[in-house]
């Protein structure tokens, strides 16, 4: 009804052709060509979005593939493990880009995740506590979810700073968790046994789904996403509202499912040497399934929306009536227990919990791996996948440079400069948009 | 420029101001000030810096509670006591520093702090639609998509886009704080001829402002504050640039002979 008066149809064409560089080509592109014209223009004038972040995926796999020894940096095997080591980083950058997002940081992460992983290790020990699997999983992430509450309150009620508050808890956690680990349950809390109940937690990052059922839940995903995008976009289209043209509907569904179709292919080959591994990694769904979770949150819901509101101008979301304190403890808390959830993975890829996990390393990655993605330490912009996509570019480095055989001196070097470079470009390009205000860092 | 002006404002004021007081600790901010704001008239509220135009306006936004005096609203005496109070009323106030988040688009910020939701996620479509028709019904063209973020605006584009969402919510007042500061001839004309839209709509406008170009383009009703008092107001027509440059710097004129909420017409050269 509204597509003849709907103001999408520029009339003023000055007013048009300054705002032209600016705006996503998705809203006004009529086809596919259109869109993609409109796309390079804005890749140009500097708002590149997470391009940046794929090419630095493509360059890590060339020269890693390149120089790895017996060039097996791209093999099932070696993929796998490279999601394995990155998905902690993943999980923990997903949970970091909310705290982002507000323009404030959370430091603390690494350990209070560690907290809540050491808890939920002690009570599954079957000399001591012998809590089933999942009641110690609900206790660790509760715990977690009492430590965003308390730090999320201190920042927003008291109004200090979260990089104060945080640096505190990074430091009372760790040493919770160092207490924790060494209470007399059952001397070094680890994972290894034989007991079904501990072999779940064990699970999470080393166990793998059938190769049959792989597929069958990989198919489902595809076309769960992809009726949803489909209709959703056809709905928009058909009653003028903004929708991208069908072409790039179908070109999304479609690098959808390569995508899966790839990950499962590449699971399900046999990686071990003697017997029989393949499958898709119980890690992966988890993954995917905090992603999912938190990009509806973001995008789908009010309070992902005062997420963004706030980051962008506070005062503006304080005068459209939203309750800032309420949101912006909400975003420590799930800050927190996303990162119990990461540091449950991590637990469960060393086998156990052990005091020398290094909390405050883990929290830098995922710091570094979001912002390296495009999203903006100032607040206000970034999105969920930019966790996905960063913890990728920071696992690939430590795995290929352990690949290497570089030891963990270097990994630390080149991933500083991995950062270093990401954000000089990202900046640089910004800056040199010279769109006013759009051109925020 | 649009003389459709309504010479003499009929029965009841749609707010009313009577006897207001506030003050901040030993600062005297508004001294026993009379409003009258009409429905379907533009009111400019003028005033030199300091006047006391800002808290006037805040009071009638929610902002301060005023210390003594009354609003009335179509007649009926009632509290305004918090911006919520005020919405609840229909009394929407666009501030100079528009309120808009630069990160979300037209849309996202058009609902901010209103989102409509279809089973607890946000219905897009619907706000969307809604966003587009109230911008379409106050013929604000010049965007190119509702879907652009409000960083990409130009200002006069991001001035009506605060306009717009201000008025979205059935508003009955609308109050608009220095709507054309910072903005050049072509925007200035442009959020000038919003503002006469909204006139025309029914609404009640109260425009701050500085500029005279611009109060004596589109007001239809003048007032002026000067050290927190309220020594003139009436229509437009009854003055001229110099008796108001005499009120908002002395509080009185001799040119066009007014006194305070004197109505008696006595229209200078314009």
């Amino acid at each position: 009804m509204a597509r003849a008066e709907a103001p999408e149809t520029a009339q003023d064409p000055t007013a048009a052709a300054g705002a032209a560089i600016e705006v996503p080509p998705e809203l006004v592109a009529q086809s596919l060509g259109e869109w993609s014209r409109a796309w390079l223009t804005r890749i140009r004038s500097g708002d590149s979005g997470v391009l940046p972040v794929i090419l630095a995926l493509l360059i890590i796999t060339i020269v890693f593939q390149a120089i790895s020894p017996n060039h097996v940096f791209l093999s099932a095997v070696n993929l796998v493990y490279l999601f394995q080591q990155s998905a902690v980083f993943m999980v923990l950058a997903m949970g970091e880009i909310f705290v982002i997002l507000l323009g404030e940081i959370d430091l603390s992460i690494g350990y209070a995740g560690g907290v809540g992983a050491a808890v939920t290790i002690q009570l599954v020990q079957p000399a001591t506590a012998k809590w089933p699997w999942w009641a110690a999983i609900i206790a660790g992430l509760a715990v977690c979810v009492v430590i965003g509450a308390v730090q999320g309150s201190l920042v927003t009620r008291l109004r200090l700073s979260s990089l104060i508050v945080t640096l505190a808890g990074l430091l009372i956690w760790q040493g919770t968790m160092l207490i924790i680990l060494g209470l007399a349950f059952s001397g070094y809390p680890s994972l290894a046994g034989l007991d079904s109940n501990r072999q779940v937690l064990y699970n999470l990052m080393n166990g793998t789904i059938d190769p049959v059922i792989s597929w069958i839940g990989a198919a489902i995903v595809v076309i769960a996403i992809g009726a949803l995008l489909w209709f959703g976009d056809n709905r928009r289209r058909r009653s003028g509202l903004t929708a991208p043209p069908v072409s790039l509907t179908v070109i999304k569904i479609a690098l959808i499912a390569i995508v899966a179709i790839a990950v499962v292919a590449i699971c399900n080959v046999n990686r071990a040497a003697f017997g029989t591994l393949a499958g898709v990694p119980w890690v992966i769904p988890i993954v995917l399934g905090v992603f999912f979770a938190w990009m509806m949150v973001l995008q789908r819901t009010k309070f992902g929306r005062y997420v963004y509101a706030i980051g962008g101008n506070p005062e503006a979301a304080r005068r459209a009536g939203i309750n800032l304190a309420a949101v912006r403890t909400l975003c420590f808390v799930i800050c927190t227990f996303t990162a119990g959830i990461g540091l449950l993975l991590y637990a469960s890829y060393l086998g156990g919990m052990s005091g020398n996990v290094n909390g405050g390393q883990l929290v830098l990655y995922a710091i570094a791996s979001v912002v390296l993605a495009g999203t903006s330490l100032f607040g206000g912009r970034g999105k969920v996948i930019h966790g996905i996509l960063g913890g990728l570019v920071i696992g690939g480095i430590y795995n290929g440079m352990g690949l290497l055989g570089l030891d963990v001196r270097w990994q630390f070097i080149v991933t500083g400069l991995v950062l270093l470079v990401a954000i000089t470009i990202d900046s640089l390009s910004r800056r040199s948009a010279t769109s006013g205000s759009a051109a925020r860092v | 420029m649009g003389q459709v002006i309504k010479d003499s404002p009929m029965g009841e004021p749609r707010f009313k101001a009577r006897g207001v007081d506030k003050h901040f600790g030993p600062v005297q901010a508004l001294t026993q000030v009379d409003l009258d704001l009409y429905a379907g008239q533009v009111t400019a509220l003028c005033g030199d810096n300091g006047a006391g135009k800002s808290v006037l306006t805040k009071c009638i936004a929610g902002i301060y509670e005023i210390d003594h005096g009354q609003f009335f609203w179509e007649g009926n005496p009632i509290h305004v006591r918090s911006p919520r109070d005020a919405a609840r009323l229909g009394i929407e106030t666009v501030y100079q520093d528009l309120a808009l988040a630069d990160n979300l688009d037209i849309v996202q910020n058009m609902f901010l702090g209103r989102e409509r939701l279809r089973t607890g996620l946000l219905n897009e479509d619907d706000m969307e639609r809604a966003a587009s028709k109230t911008l379409a019904d106050l013929r604000v063209t010049t965007v190119r998509s509702i879907r652009q973020p409000v960083a990409s605006l130009s200002g006069g584009q991001r001035q009506s886009v605060a306009v717009a969402k201000a008025v979205m919510w059935n508003s009955k007042l609308v109050m608009l704080d220095e709507p054309t500061a910072a903005l050049g001839v072509v925007q200035t004309k442009q959020v000038l001829d919003l503002v006469r839209r909204l006139r025309d709509r029914g609404l009640a406008v109260m425009v701050i402002s500085h500029n005279l170009n611009d109060v004596f383009e589109v007001a239809d009703r003048i007032a002026v504050v000067h050290l927190g008092r309220m020594v003139t107001q009436g229509r437009a027509s009854d003055f001229d640039r110099q008796s108001v440059v005499d009120y908002m710097t002395t509080g009185a004129s001799s040119r066009s002979g007014q006194q305070v909420s004197s109505e008696v017409p006595k229209s200078g050269p314009r």
